[in-house]
């Protein structure tokens, strides 16, 4: 550096006269004047929504009306969620689209071929068609073995995708279903699946319960298991006004990350044991009376009675069957009174009250306890939890924000669940600025799950068909609750509305009875084995010929994604779409595979890009927004909506020309879902939201037939509508397409709040705020002046629409479950009606303080999969994540080069101290190995990254992320992390536990 | 008084997602660059011509606490640009100062200076050299953009309004009333070398912790923005 480099004092103090000799012009304005005219003045502008995350942000995308192409996209400065910004996965999608290797035409590769052949629509479709009418014809089951019909076909599964829109993927389970698939699957379930199994079971719907802007109206913002910083970028901008006008952040994570750098409160928590934490905060809550009353004893299920079988003894809940290894829950039921109304005490004394024996229950998570079990130390701990339930006051709010740290465990649906009764405890529930809300990372998988491409539920979480349950009556009957208490407005006594609205949409040509007996039945067994891991583990046994894999990458996004890798070979035929190559569509090419020994024929059909689309895509906040297509779709690709049709259409010529097994629902499928040839989303979306049948008059209003529903109330169980899925139903009416709307007016109260009713759609019924009855008082006064969500004026409600129309405290605010009251205790979920501690499957512990049953008894595992349990072989706990700028498996983003270039490679975040032990020094080639496999990436030797002490021991524990693998450009030796992930999952949804397994470490 | 436009940088509301980085390329259709995984989050690991705007990530203890510090690195648009005092000296049309913005702007012409002494007489380390053409690079204000009423690209797409950009005296105030704020919880809160830059960095840590040329070296006091004098000027307090 030379002596005077940078002297900037010296260099200003003579600058007045170097800046007169320089001047400011010399003609340069007149010469650049063409270079400062915009490109994109003349372009046409579209907008559009992100394909990444499920903040939904806007984006605007201008296409050259020569080109046809796009030649910018950035934020949408309307969108009120946005406001025109966008994190860089957003910022970089026109370089995904324009300058990226996609995929353009069909690609085929032979059965042991060791290459990928370019081939034609009309060569593929006809031929894949083909090949599903002979699996499905040689394998259809009428009738299972117990002679129960069935009408299913289990040598084909299908998974994915949250990439499609709300259209297409409605339309590709209802084109699974028609071919008889119980094996549906997708993103929603190793993303949220715990979240949904959570949040319906405390509160009625299983979705963020909140929305993106209204982060800003809380006063304490608790993110544990999230990332939301880097995963979910733009909640940060809400994040930050809320800590600008005073909110307090805390960050509880294994990790110190970028949300912990923004964060005023910080704890380190050993991957796996969040119960520990929440039931000492529950213990701490009630311990210090800091629970909201009568919130509590009102508005939960706090002061109903349990009956005296129910019990609680060292790890196990009343009713386990050891031989099973389930429950009998029917132990877990309240008193009923002679009217059949569960037995009340608003006092809460009842020692078998709800509330008593939660605070029994949780009497064991004492501080010493908890901090031995999550490693936080006892002072960190006080610390956040007096912050967190100083929001027990009408006048403070405090919301949670959490993503795959909670729920991708074996006790996932657990974690939320601990999560979900510390907000009912505090009365957060309904408020602005309150709510549990799930962080959704797909910009479509809240609608994946909402229209269900998955294995248990029908579209607007109907339960699936069981081969028990042969009539609409018996199904009904089966899953229709009933509550006597006058109180309760029990919603889900319409279910026989919204089934039948769905068997209409899809087979209008028959009565209802036919439809329903048309559709799959599964077997009378878990769910679970219908589910992600399940399927892996059926098709690692051969039991699938046929594999659909839309928008997702099982081989690298998937947990023990060495399993399959080896499960895909062993399929006849694998179809692909996507954009572009992946791990799983190059499987048969994949590290120590060898092409010329895998028999399966492959296809990839390229699909076309989110801005080249039409269709909505339902953020995490539940807003369904609409995209206008940009560009056109590039060289041959197509939406998949236009390849879905396609195929269906193939498949059912063949069946016409020539029979087969059960051609009935190939032959009714309702698919007037195009035009002039092409796929129609506006179509589809008019059938999901619902269209009269029959002429029918709703409050004075006459709908001929074929007109749209005004909403789900319109919705008959005659056969006189039908509705695709009952909670979008409003989304499409006579006045329009309401997701496509982009009105940013509000009235004053719902611009306090940040609500923007006009602004898309937003289900159900454009409410806004879930549960927002309970943010009032029985008068309709809302519990906190500041912060109005809903109130009556005295004749009606003003501000959100209200959950339930009813006048104040004519109804129980939870109204979509029975007793109309949030469930501190949650008798639904197969593990326990209260969160209970449990190691993770792969843990340093051999023995945990809380009871005797070191892991969760009902967890799903694999047989022959062996666990490392305090083994010396994998000392070190893991835990894997996503970082901002790569995506998922990182099949986009990996592909996009404004990306790579920031996040290259894999790498493991170790801790000084572990580095030292190891020898490794920052950047070194580094070895993981689990008992499922290893994987190599770069040591990224850090601070952020510390020892715990568990238990009175040293811990180490290290972090991967999981969005590398083979395919990669610059990849090296690099592999997915998730070859080191187990089988493993929660008992209720399935999810894989991927937060939380057992490691070794060392140097390459 | 100095008119024109500005940017003010609230670093305590950066999440380091690197939008403006990315922003800033797929303004400007810059190629990406080949990188590899060093053992940092940072990347590129520096400035270049396809890199006009660099996030760069420190990891440093501040009184004992753990710190992961972000600089959302740019050109400051000095003032009174010593690259073009400089350049001047060889060729006044090779970095010339806009007169409406009084962005900074390195022309073709650049390529015939001297590198190395134009990067050397800036204090903030900012001028990279194009091996293939030999011009200058930095970055220029978007003024392709801002001449036509828009936000440049990094402060359009930034998720937190950590980037702010309007003229300059709205700019400046906005950066003391942040300041007064941000004091609050950290009394050492900073703003850099406000009177000499068009970029207004508030730090709330020393600037050093950040970057080792995130103020510029001559400053002898701990660079503060205090307020103003009757003319609107800011002032250095020691």
């Amino acid at each position: 550096m030379s002596m005077n480099r940078r002297d900037f004092l010296k260099l200003t103090a003579t600058s007045a006269g170097i800046t007169a000799f320089g001047g400011l012009g010399f003609g340069f304005s007149a010469t650049q004047a063409r270079a400062y005219e915009l490109k994109t003045a003349k372009a046409k502008t579209t907008p559009s929504i992100c394909c990444y995350c499920a903040v939904g942000c806007g984006l605007l995308v201008s296409t050259d009306h020569e080109t046809g192409r796009s030649i910018n996209i950035e934020g949408d400065p309307d969108h009120p969620v946005n406001e025109g910004t966008l994190c860089p996965k957003g910022a970089s999608i026109w370089q995904t689209v324009e300058q990226s290797p996609r995929v353009t035409k069909v690609l085929y590769r032979a059965p042991y071929s060791d290459k990928w052949e370019e081939k034609s629509w009309d060569w593929a479709l006809p031929r894949i068609a083909r090949k599903i009418k002979q699996v499905r014809d040689a394998s259809f089951q009428a009738k299972n073995a117990k002679g129960q019909v069935v009408n299913r076909c289990e040598a084909l599964a299908s998974l994915g995708s949250a990439a499609l829109d709300n259209e297409e993927g409605w339309l590709l389970q209802a084109m699974m279903r028609a071919l008889g698939l119980t094996y549906i699957d997708s993103h929603a379930r190793i993303c949220h699946s715990s979240t949904v199994g959570a949040l319906a079971e405390s509160f009625g719907r299983g979705a963020m319960s909140n929305h993106w802007i209204d982060l800003k109206n809380s006063d304490v913002i608790l993110i544990m298991g999230s990332n939301a910083a880097e995963n979910h970028p733009i909640s940060f901008k809400w994040v930050t006004r809320a800590m600008e006008q005073g909110a307090t952040l805390i960050h509880v994570d294994p990790r110190f990350t970028r949300t912990s750098a923004k964060a005023d409160l910080h704890a380190h928590i050993r991957s796996g044991t969040d119960i520990a934490f929440f039931g000492g905060l529950i213990k701490f809550i009630l311990d210090n009376n800091l629970h909201q009353m009568p919130y509590v004893s009102e508005y939960t299920n706090a002061a109903l009675i349990l009956t005296e079988s129910y019990g609680f003894k060292d790890g196990l809940f009343s009713g386990f069957d050891e031989a099973k290894i389930a429950y009998d829950r029917k132990s877990w039921g309240y008193e009923l009174d002679a009217a059949g109304i569960p037995k009340t005490d608003p006092t809460l004394a009842h020692p078998r009250c709800v509330f008593q024996q939660m605070k029994v229950h949780y009497s064991r998570y004492d501080i010493d306890t908890v901090s031995g079990v999550t490693g936080i130390s006892k002072e960190d701990l006080e610390r956040i939890w007096s912050v967190f339930a100083a929001t027990g006051k009408t006048d403070k709010v405090g919301t949670v924000l959490y993503a795959m740290g909670q729920c991708q465990h074996t006790v996932g649906v657990q974690n939320i669940r601990a999560t979900a009764m510390v907000q009912l405890l505090l009365g957060n529930m309904g408020m602005a600025g309150g709510g549990v809300n799930a962080l959704r990372g797909e910009s479509n998988v809240q609608g994946t799950t909402d229209i269900a491409l998955v294995c248990d539920i029908l579209p607007g979480y109907l339960g699936v068909p069981r081969a028990s349950l042969p009539t609409i009556k018996d199904y009904l009957a089966a899953f229709t609750p009933a509550n006597k208490d006058p109180k309760s407005a029990n919603w889900w006594s319409n279910y026989p509305k919204y089934l039948v609205s769905y068997l209409k949409s899809i087979y209008e040509q028959v009565d209802p009875e036919t439809a329903y007996s048309w559709l799959p039945k599964v077997e009378d067994v878990r769910i679970i084995d219908y589910s992600w891991l399940s399927i892996f583990d059926r098709m690692n046994k051969g039991e699938f010929k046929g594999l659909f894999v839309w928008g997702q990458n099982p081989c690298a996004g998937g947990a023990n994604a060495g399993k399959n890798r080896r499960a895909m070979q062993t399929v006849d035929m694998v179809v692909n779409v996507n954009l572009f190559p992946n791990e799983s569509s190059d499987f048969w090419r994949g590290p120590d595979v060898d092409p010329k020994k895998v028999k399966t024929e492959v296809f990839f059909l390229p699909a076309c890009i989110s801005v080249e689309k039409e269709g909505s895509v339902a953020n995490s906040g539940r807003w369904l927004q609409w995209r206008v297509p940009g560009p056109k779709p590039m060289g041959q690709s197509r939406s998949d909506g236009d390849i879905i049709l396609a195929l269906f259409k193939e498949i059912r010529a063949l069946y016409a020309k020539e029979g087969g097994a059960f051609p009935e629902p190939i032959k009714g499928l309702y698919l007037d879902c195009e035009t002039n040839g092409a796929y129609d989303a506006k179509k589809a979306a008019k059938r999901i939201s619902g269209t009269f049948l029959k002429e029918t008059t709703v409050a004075g209003t006459v709908f001929k037939p074929g007109q749209q529903v005004p909403g789900f109330a319109a919705l008959a169980d005659d056969g006189s509508t039908c509705c695709g899925c009952w909670i979008f139903s409003g989304s499409y009416t006579e006045a329009g397409n309401q997701m496509a709307r982009r009105d940013r007016t509000q009235t004053s109260i719902q611009e306090k709040i940040g609500l923007f009713p006009n602004w898309s759609w937003s289900w159900p019924a454009n409410r806004r705020i879930l549960y927002n009855r309970a943010s009032t008082d029985a008068s309709g006064k809302p519990l906190d002046p500041n912060r109005v969500v809903i109130n009556w004026t005295g004749d009606k409600w003003e501000g959100d629409v209200p959950d339930g129309g009813y006048k104040p405290g004519e109804k129980l605010p939870f109204i979509m479950l029975a007793e109309g009251r949030g469930h501190l205790f949650g008798p639904g979920r197969v593990d326990g009606p209260f969160p209970e501690h449990y190691e993770p499957m792969e843990s340093p512990l051999s023995v945990q303080p809380f009871s005797t049953r070191l892991t969760n008894p009902t967890a799903l595992v694999f047989a022959g999969e062996p666990k490392a349990v305090r083994d010396p072989r994998f000392p070190y706990a893991c835990t894997t994540y996503r970082v901002t700028e790569q995506w998922q498996s990182g099949t986009m983003t990996r592909q996009t080069g404004w990306l790579r270039e920031c996040q290259p490679q894999g790498f493991c975040e170790i801790s000084p101290e572990l580095a030292k032990e190891l020898g490794l020094r920052n950047g070194d080639a580094t070895i993981l190995t689990s008992l499922r496999g290893e994987v190599q990436v770069t040591a990224m030797v850090t601070e952020r990254i510390k020892p715990f002490t568990i238990m009175g021991e040293t811990l180490h524990l290290v972090g991967i992320p999981w969005q590398f693998g083979w395919m990669q450009p610059n990849g090296g030796k690099a592999d997915s992390a998730n070859l080191l992930s187990p089988s493993a999952g929660d008992p209720n949804t399935g999810i894989p536990e991927t937060k939380a397994f057992m490691v070794n470490v060392r140097k390459a | 008084m100095t008119t024109g436009k500005s940017f003010f940088i609230d670093q305590t509301r950066c999440t380091a997602c690197r939008g403006c980085q990315v922003a800033c390329k797929q303004w400007k259709k810059f190629p990406s660059i080949p990188t590899v995984q060093l053992g940092s989050y940072q990347n590129p690991q520096d400035l270049g011509p396809s890199t006009f705007k660099l996030v760069r990530f420190s990891e440093v203890k501040v009184e004992g606490k753990l710190r992961w510090l972000f600089f959302p690195e740019q050109c400051r648009h000095c003032i009174d640009p010593p690259c073009k005092m400089t350049a001047d000296m060889y060729d006044p049309l090779a970095i010339v100062q806009d007169e409406a913005t009084g962005a900074v702007l390195y022309t073709e012409r650049t390529k015939a200076l001297n590198a190395d002494e134009i990067r050397n007489a800036c204090p903030y380390d900012i001028p990279r050299k194009d091996p293939v053409t030999g011009v200058l690079t930095k970055c220029n204000m978007c003024i392709d953009r801002v001449s036509n009423g828009l936000l440049p690209a990094c402060v359009k797409t930034c998720p937190t309004n950590t980037m702010h950009f309007g003229d300059r005296g709205e700019m400046l105030d906005l950066a003391r009333t942040r300041l007064d704020q941000v004091r609050q919880k950290h009394p050492q809160a900073v703003v850099v070398d406000a009177k000499d830059v068009r970029v207004l960095f508030l730090c709330e840590v020393h600037p050093r912790n950040y970057h080792a040329y995130l103020m510029a070296e001559g400053v002898k006091v701990a660079p503060v923005l205090a307020g103003r004098v009757a003319g609107g000027t800011v002032l250095d307090l020691g």
